[in-house]
């Protein structure tokens, strides 16, 4: 029995060698058909890294956002989804800051924030920038570090002093190379003296310079820049840990609705969101393209496929007097069968392999053209490996099973 | 090959083989008992469509009769499966085709240890190389072994494949109409190793046309219609070494003039 064992795992062995050398007896004719799993797998290869890069650089950008942060905008979101001003009805007030800081006790950073846009000018020079009014637990929150100088402090939130943080563009086209701490910058003709620069955080998921900024105690904003008013635009929260989250939100909501006078089964008329959600709502579009993409690939997989077993059919038909030969020296349909198939796999496998390192190739190539960023996941190696395999036996096997079911007779007498 | 003369190494009984094309019923063998000992060496000849290559299909169990028995050196090899019917063509028989049926762009050697590629006998690749470099020695083929298909006569084509039909020492050696594509030198040649490997007790059954090929058999089987007509011994019997001999000689006088 095991001496019978050892005979077919020789003669598995020896399949091998069949198959081999019948790939190499029709050189030209094997590259070609693997080169249509070289193309398909190298498709999906490059399209799954280049989805993953993209994903991953929007997941940074919102871990940019700050950890476990919830946003609170001004204006709600009705039922139906539609908003109605979002961060523009102006129902949010400083005093729902204040009572988020007072009354919602995993709630450890607030931010009051308010936006405009304005020219800054410091010498000769101006530029049109974003003004972020905030408190001085904005840098926190965010997690935005100083390159140089230093933020504001509370102090300055209360006294609405007339100081600012700049961002690194904003910085640069100012003052270009110039040392900025220290500097005065006019808005709307109120000289701020600029206290520090901020460190630089690239495009934003929407694709803005987040370093194209002016950052001032939200105080000194709606002072001197908005011109009065008392609404914020939202209010910037974080909470200690993730599963303060769900139960800080819950809080905030019934907090602001009893603020605002909200009866039962009325809409808010605010709008509350954690990083997370925000998150799952980008990273889902992106999602949407990968599998688009990754699906067009698929099916160019599939079609390469198609190939092996068309190659594979007409290898079959062109060897029917050699596998008639065989099988009148005692190859079995079984033998048969496998020689088929491991030439199959073989070619489907050797093009996964060229097309799993053409795809990362030709993924770190667009990358680099498109400025895009790719990130090849080992899982995507190990799938496109296996379904390529998969491949392989799926499309070789009708062929195969073909050759393995001729009658010796037949086969040997076949023109 | 200790097989003792009374041995009986292919035994037919009332073996019958009909085709069915459509609506048409063809009795290509229509009930043919015979014996044939171990060491004979029988051409079966006869007409055009007379059923000898059905016959030999069925002999050479790459074909099953549609009814009668056939004993294979002892065995009833009648209603084996296809698996167990390929076993018994590694083991025990040997084929050689009329057309050669090589493996091409396959070395000589290659295709001389194909049947051993699906035996049960586990042989490594040295051993392997030493026994198909041993029966090529044998058909004469000494130094051909890397060789491939068209770089080779068609004489020496039949070689490789008498070759390969040696390689598991087979009880049974097959030839269908073995000469039919060669010229009638090379056809003696191939008859001198075949006279060579029946003195050494391989029994061989071959299909063949001419009658002077036959001459070189110890007995004829002559069928007619599916059915077995004549079976003789025969009488005057041809000895290739001789005629190869003689041949020589002729073109040596040729050459002369
Ligand atoms: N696969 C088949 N299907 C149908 N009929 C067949 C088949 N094989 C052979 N026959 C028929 O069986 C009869 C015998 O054929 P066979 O090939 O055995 O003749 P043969 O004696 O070998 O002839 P030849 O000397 O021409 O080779 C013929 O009438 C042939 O048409
Ligand atoms: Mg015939």
């Amino acid at each position: 029995m095991t001496s019978k064992n050892f005979a077919r795992r020789l003669r598995l062995l020896s399949t091998f060698k069949i198959a081999a050398r019948a790939l190499r007896r029709n050189k030209l004719r094997s590259a070609l058909t693997a080169l249509g799993i070289i193309i398909g797998v190298g498709a999906v290869i490059a399209m799954v890294s280049i989805g993953n890069g993209a994903k991953a650089q929007v997941e940074a950008q919102i871990a940019s956002l700050g950890e476990n942060v919830i946003l609170i905008f001004s204006g709600s979101t009705t039922a139906s989804g539609i908003r109605t001003g979002w961060g523009g009805a102006g129902t949010l007030k400083i005093e729902d800051a204040e009572a988020i800081r007072r009354e919602v006790p995993a709630v450890t950073l607030v931010s009051e924030e308010v936006v405009s846009n304005a020219q800054v000018a410091a010498g000769n020079q101006n530029w049109f920038t974003r003004i972020y009014g905030e408190s001085a637990d904005y840098f926190e929150i965010r997690q935005w570090a100083l390159a140089d100088g230093a933020p504001f402090t509370s102090q300055d939130v209360r006294s609405a002093n007339k100081i600012c943080v700049i961002g690194r563009t904003t910085a640069t086209q100012i003052f270009g190379s110039e040392d900025v701490v220290g500097q005065v910058l006019r808005i709307k003709n109120v000289p701020f003296q600029i206290t520090g620069v901020l460190t630089s955080k690239g495009l934003s998921s929407q694709g803005t310079d987040q370093d194209d900024i002016v950052i001032m105690p939200y105080t000194s904003a709606m002072k001197r820049v908005l011109g009065g008013g008392t609404t914020l635009r939202n209010i910037n929260a974080q909470v200690a840990s993730p599963k303060d989250l769900a139960p800080a939100q819950q809080q905030i909501i019934a907090l602001l609705r009893q603020r605002h006078n909200i009866r039962e089964g009325r809409d808010d008329d605010f709008t509350v969101r954690n990083q997370e959600e925000i998150a799952a709502a980008q990273t889902a579009t992106t999602e949407t393209m990968t599998a688009l993409l990754a699906g067009v690939a698929v099916i160019s997989l599939i079609v390469g496929g198609i190939g092996i077993m068309n190659i594979m059919l007409v290898s079959v038909t062109e060897r029917t007097r050699e596998i008639g030969t065989r099988m009148a020296v005692g190859a079995h349909g079984r033998d048969i069968l496998t020689q088929f198939l491991i030439e199959a796999m073989t070619l489907s496998v050797v093009g996964g392999i060229i097309g799993i390192v053409t795809g990362i190739v030709a993924s770190k190539v667009i990358a680099m053209i498109k400025n895009w960023s790719s990130l090849v996941s080992p899982t995507s190696i190990i799938v496109a490996f296996i379904v390529s395999a998969g491949v392989g036996i799926f499309f070789g096997f009708y062929p195969a099973r073909k050759a393995a079911q001729l009658d010796p007779i037949d086969a040997l007498r076949y023109e | 090959m200790n097989n003792s003369s009374e041995a009986v190494a292919v035994r037919l009984d009332d073996v019958r083989k009909t085709y069915q094309t459509g609506e048409v019923e063809v009795q290509a063998v229509r009930g043919v008992s015979i014996e044939i000992a171990a060491g004979e060496f029988v051409a079966l000849m006869g007409s055009s469509g007379s059923g000898k290559s059905t016959l030999m299909n069925i002999v050479g169990c790459l074909d099953r009769p549609t009814s009668g028995r056939y004993f294979l050196d002892g065995e009833d090899v009648s209603s084996l499966s296809r698996d167990e019917l390929a076993d018994v063509r590694n083991r025990k028989l040997g084929f050689v085709f009329q057309n050669f049926n090589l493996l091409a762009r396959t070395s000589a050697l290659e295709n001389v240890e194909l049947p051993l590629l699906y035996s049960e006998v586990a042989l490594t690749n040295v051993e392997l190389r030493e026994k198909a470099e041993q029966v090529l020695e044998a058909v004469g083929l000494q130094g051909r072994g890397d060789h491939t298909p068209s770089q080779l006569s068609g004489g020496q084509q039949q070689r490789v494949a008498i070759a390969r039909a040696l390689i598991n020492d087979p009880e049974v050696l097959l030839a269908d109409e073995p000469t039919g594509n060669l010229d009638s030198r090379t056809s003696v040649e191939v008859m001198e190793i075949f006279q060579r490997l029946n003195e050494k007790g391989i029994t061989i059954i071959m299909v063949t046309h001419e009658h002077d090929i036959a001459s070189y058999a110890r007995r004829n089987i002559v069928m007619k219609d599916g059915l077995v007509r004549d079976d003789v011994v025969v009488q005057n019997r041809l000895k290739a070494a001789a005629e190869l001999e003689k041949m020589t000689a002729g073109e040596a006088l040729e050459a002369a003039v």
